[in-house]
Parts: structure tokens; sequence; C-alpha cells
């Protein structure tokens, strides 16, 4: 963290689908270690920009920079491997897996063992999967998943489900871990430890990209907050300057959505 | 670790087991039937391979038998007098490599197959990816029909004859050998021969299941784009599915091709293909021991038919009504409905499939 480059800096990015401009000249960089919110109003593009971030849409134009290194063409797998985590809207976990393997996974882009390890099993491979396990059923009690590891990840409960995603993109080693509406769905009592995992998973030095809904959450949680509209950033700074913002609020009483 | 006694008790009735099997079926049922259960075996390896791609990449092929048809003819080409009618001034008596020097090299041209069909294939899932890799698979047994002109480099469809027996260390097996002092028929021998590969075929398999790698390809069998996001390199790790799967499928291909004597495409049309996808399903996808029974039953169980029902209608009627082999499809297609009905995942599931199945009942467990 004595770096003092930002860790993700986006310069103009745009997007278009079709004749539908999703995004249009967003620049925001996010700082190592902090808790970086997003919000807006329905279809103001966030999950949009989220994606591009997290390489799963390419850029229409602008530039992408993570820690340093710029991207032309970021694959979801280059960008993880880079250091970018994340979570989904719509939980996207390996249902049929237990709990422990999803990790498991998790820890692909950081080991090594190909074709010839498994097969030949030597005594790094062996090694390796030893600290693939272990580490596995650290990051399960980091997020606090009580239950048994051998548990089906479409058995827990949805606040679990949606702390293993979390420790399965922890699993990543990530620099960035990005949450699209982490809090989506989620009671309060879940949604204040969530807020306290967050909070502790920045402590350790992980900065937190966080889309959300719950406006009380990204408020009460990030030290910086850029609002979108349109496709476009209309507002950026600490919450409270933010909340202030006069084009902040006409988005959100004016412009409809919630 | 408790059941190690008792597992290795049980291994080693196994192994006796098997080492007698030949001579069992020999003195039980004949020599014919001997060839079949050689032939079980072969379809165990083919069926094993395909799981990889099925099981557990998740990626439907319904062109597998390619593989199978480049490995076996990898083989013929090489280890026979054939490439003299196509090359005769180069090889005025065709190539006659060493069975063991083809075998990887098919193992390698077969990988090479399969990644030239997985690399256009990558966007592909489900019910298209089945049409383009059925496609695929016509289209190899299409150009070894026609390839005898203008160069003749497969015979067409009357295929390439007179291969090469395989030989382990000089002895060739195609005819009996004393091996101390037991005689060991010709069918006997290549038992052993594709039982060794068998085995190493599954251990290769359980390997694999249980590595880094075969976790990756179940997390693109369950989520591709989550996936993705964990670092994995899909494009590659299907590209490594398709490859290992038809390697196996490959090396089959040499095995049958030496074993038999004679390939032709007609021993790789699509029925063959639906058959080790059947024996894949049937058994219990993405597990070794449900592919095994799979390829076992689908390979012995139309013999047994073929064997039983003429002689049955014989004794019931005085005469033949209905022809073996079309009734062989109807009770086949009669057993799928059965099982897709009541046993869904398979005679044998995989912990996961048996979950992917199941109801999405809650157990709790305190």
């Amino acid at each position: 963290m004595t770096d003092s480059s930002p860790l993700l800096q986006l310069s103009s990015i745009g997007k278009q689908f079709g004749g539908l401009s999703a995004l249009s000249d967003v620049s925001l960089h996010i700082r190592r270690g902090e808790i970086y919110g997003l919000i807006g109003p329905n279809g103001a593009g966030k999950t949009t920009l989220f994606n591009i971030i997290t390489g799963l849409y390419q850029p229409g134009e602008g530039e992408f920079q993570f820690n340093g290194v710029r991207y032309q063409v970021c694959k979801p797998h280059v960008l993880a491997q880079a250091g970018i985590a994340r979570t989904f809207q719509n939980i996207r976990l390996f249902a049929n897996l237990s709990a422990l393997e999803n990790v498991m996974i998790g820890r692909h882009a950081r080991t090594r063992a190909g074709v010839f390890g498994a097969l030949l099993r030597n005594r790094a491979t062996r090694s390796e999967e030893r600290a693939i396990t272990e580490r596995a059923r650290e990051l399960l009690r980091y997020v606090g998943i009580e239950r048994p590891a051998q548990t089906l990840a479409k058995h827990l409960s949805y606040g679990e489900q949606r702390r293993l995603e979390i420790a399965r993109a922890l699993a990543t080693d990530p620099l960035l871990l990005a949450l699209d509406e982490p809090a989506a769905g989620m009671n309060a009592t879940e949604t204040a430890s969530l807020k306290t995992l967050l909070q502790t998973i920045r402590d350790h030095g992980i900065t937190v990209l966080l889309i959300e809904h719950d406006v009380k959450l990204i408020m009460g949680l990030c030290d910086r907050v850029s609002v979108l509209d349109y496709g476009k950033k209309i507002a950026e700074g600490v919450p409270e300057q933010v909340r202030k913002d006069p084009a902040v609020i006409s988005a959100y009483l004016g412009g409809g959505g919630d | 670790m408790k059941f190690v006694r008792k597992s290795g008790v049980l291994l080693a009735a196994l192994v006796i087991a098997l080492l007698l099997l030949p001579f069992i079926t020999d003195a039980l049922l004949g020599r014919g039937w001997v060839r079949i259960v050689d032939f079980a075996m072969l379809y165990i390896m083919l069926a094993l391979g395909l799981n990889i791609v099925v099981g557990y990449a998740g990626l439907l092929d319904l062109g597998y038998i390619a593989f199978f048809a480049v490995g076996a003819y990898c083989y013929a080409l090489t280890g026979s007098p054939h490439l003299a009618l196509a090359f005769p001034m180069a090889f005025p008596d065709g190539v006659h490599l060493s069975f063991w020097v083809v075998l990887p090299l098919a193992a390698l041209v077969a990988g090479g197959f399969g990644v030239l069909l997985g690399a256009p294939t990558l966007r592909l899932r489900g019910d298209y990816l089945a049409i383009v890799t059925l496609g695929f698979g016509e289209i190899i047994r299409i150009f070894l029909n026609n390839l005898n002109a203008p160069v003749n480099l497969t015979n067409g469809p009357q295929g390439i004859s007179r291969i090469n027996p395989v030989s382990v260390v000089d002895v060739p097996l195609n005819i009996t050998q004393n091996v101390f002092g037991i005689a060991l028929p010709s069918v006997h021998l290549y038992f052993y021969l594709f039982l060794a590969f068998t085995v190493l075929v599954i251990f290769v398999s359980h390997r694999l299941e249980r590595s880094r790698i075969g976790r990756a390809w179940m997390a693109i069998r369950e989520d591709e784009i989550a996936a993705g996001a964990m670092g994995i390199n899909t494009r590659n790790l299907k590209l490594l599915a398709f490859a290992m799967g038809a390697m196996f499928g490959g090396a089959s291909g040499a095995l049958f091709a030496g074993f038999q004597g004679f390939v032709s495409p007609e021993s790789f049309s699509l029925m063959e293909s639906i058959m080790v996808l059947c024996m894949v399903v049937l058994g219990g996808m993405g597990n070794i021991a449900g592919v095994i029974l799979g390829g076992v039953l689908l390979a012995v169980l139309p013999e047994a038919l073929r064997h039983s029902v003429v002689p049955l209608q014989q004794a019931l009627f005085g005469k033949t009504v209905v022809d073996p082999e079309s009734l062989r499809m109807l009770l086949f297609g009669g057993a799928l409905i059965v099982m897709m009905l009541y046993r869904p995942a398979g005679l044998l599931p995989s912990r996961v499939r048996r979950r992917e199945l199941d109801t999405d009942e809650v157990v709790e467990k305190p």
C-alpha cells in the first residue's frame, strides 16, 4: 500500500450495444486500500461498467489501466490473474460442487499443477494440493461459513451463498475485490454482517469495489463514491458530499428508477 | 484408512478374477466370447476417453468415434503393406512401423484432431456443440470412405487389411503363445494387452479427476462465466479436454487396428459414437466405475442377445420370427427410456451428477 498510484484507472470508457450507448466517457480511479462505491438508478450502466472492469465486456473506447499495466483486450481470466476478483449479481456458484470445492477452484489462478503434475502427483503437486485445501478451509472460516465444507453450494442459505462467492473470489488473492450488489436480497442482519466482513477484508489490505442499490450501506461503508446516470458519471467524492450533490438528488428523485 | 485391509483383499480378488477371465469365458462360453470381452475392453477405453469430454468438462460430443478412426487408420497405414499402393516408389513394401512407435503417434494425431474439432466450437455448448461434433464425426468417416482417389490413401470402403499384429517384445499376439507352459490363444493375449491399457486409462482418468485440471473442467461444466472469473483459461482447458479425450480414442483405435488386422470406414459410423456416448450416460457420467459398467453392459448385452434370441425363438416357435438385429435396437431403446425414467443419473452416478439431478431439498446437518 506504499504505492500511491491508483490501483485501477479508467479513462473515458465508452460502451455501445448496437445503437444504444450504455456508457460514455466514464473516467474514474480507485486508490489502493479504499472501499469504492458505484451507485446509480436502474439502467444507469453500473453493471456494464462492472463487466468491463472484470473483463466480461470489452470497452468500446477509452483506456483501462490496472496496477500500472494497460490492458487492451482484457479477458476475464487474464484480469483474474492480474488480481481482479468478482462476485455476481445473481449468484453464480458451481452449484453442484461442495462449498470447499468452490473455493478450491478459486485457487486456480494462483496454482500451477498441469496435466503432468496431475498424472505423476509428485511432491510439488501434493504439497500444492494440500495448500489449496488448507487455504480454502481457512477462507470458508474467514467469511463465516460454519456448515460442513462438504455441503453443496446449492444447499447453502442465500446469505451463505453470497459469502461463499466472496470466499471464492478471495481465493484468487485479489488486489481488487469487485462485488456486484452483494447485499441484494439480504435482510438487515445479513447486511450488517456483510458490512463487517467487507471492512475486515479492506483492513487486510484488499481494495474493494462495490456496486449497490442499498444507498445506506454504500454511504456507511465507502471511502469514496461515484454516481452513474444514463451511462455518464454525474458525481464523485466522499459520501457526504455526493449525498448533497444536486445532480445526484435529481437523478434519484427526478429521473425515476428507485 | 481403516478400509485399507479390506479393500486390499478385494483388489487382490479382482486382479485374480480379471486374470482368469479369458480362461473362464473360454471354458464356459467358448472362444468367440473372449473376443467379445476384448471388444468390451476397447469400448471401456473409448467410453473413459469420452467421459473426460462429456462427463468432466460437460462438452457434448457426438462425433467421438472419429478419433478412434483416426487412431485406427494411423496404425493401418503405418503397419501394413497398404501404402505400397499409394506410393509404390517410396514404399515398395508398405510401411511397417512397430506398434509401440505408432501408438503414441496415433494418440498425438488424434489429439491434434481433437484440438482441430475443439478450436472452432469453443463458443458452442449443449445441442449446438452436439450438432457440430456429429458433423465432424461424419466428415472423418466420409473422408476415409473417399480418400482412395486420386491417391489411394485409405482404400475407400474396402478398408485396409493385412495390418501387422501387435507384438510385445517381439512376440506377435496373433498366434497362440506358450507362456510358462500355458497355451495362450491370440484373443487371450490381446485381452491382457487391453487390460493393461484399460488399467492405465483408468489411472489417468482418476488422477485427472482429482486434480487442479479436473476441478477446472468441472467448474467449466458448472458455469463457464464464473470459471473464467476464477482465472481459469476456459479456452485452453476446453481444448485440453478435447485433446485428452481424443488421445484416449486414438490409442484405442490403434489397438483396435492391430487386434482386427483390418479396418474399414464402416466401423466408425455415427451409431458407434452414439453407442459410446450411451455407455457414458447409462453407466453414470463423470464416474469412472459407472462408465466402466456402462461399457461392459452395452458391449456384452447385444452379443448375449444375439446369441440367445435366435435359439429361443427356434425353441418357442420353431422359426425365427424377429431378426435379432432389429430386436436389439428395440430393447436398447427401451432400456434407455427406462433408465432415463428411473435412474436418470446413470447406473452408478457420480457424486456430482447425483446431486445435480436430485431434488433441491436442503439436507440439514446440525
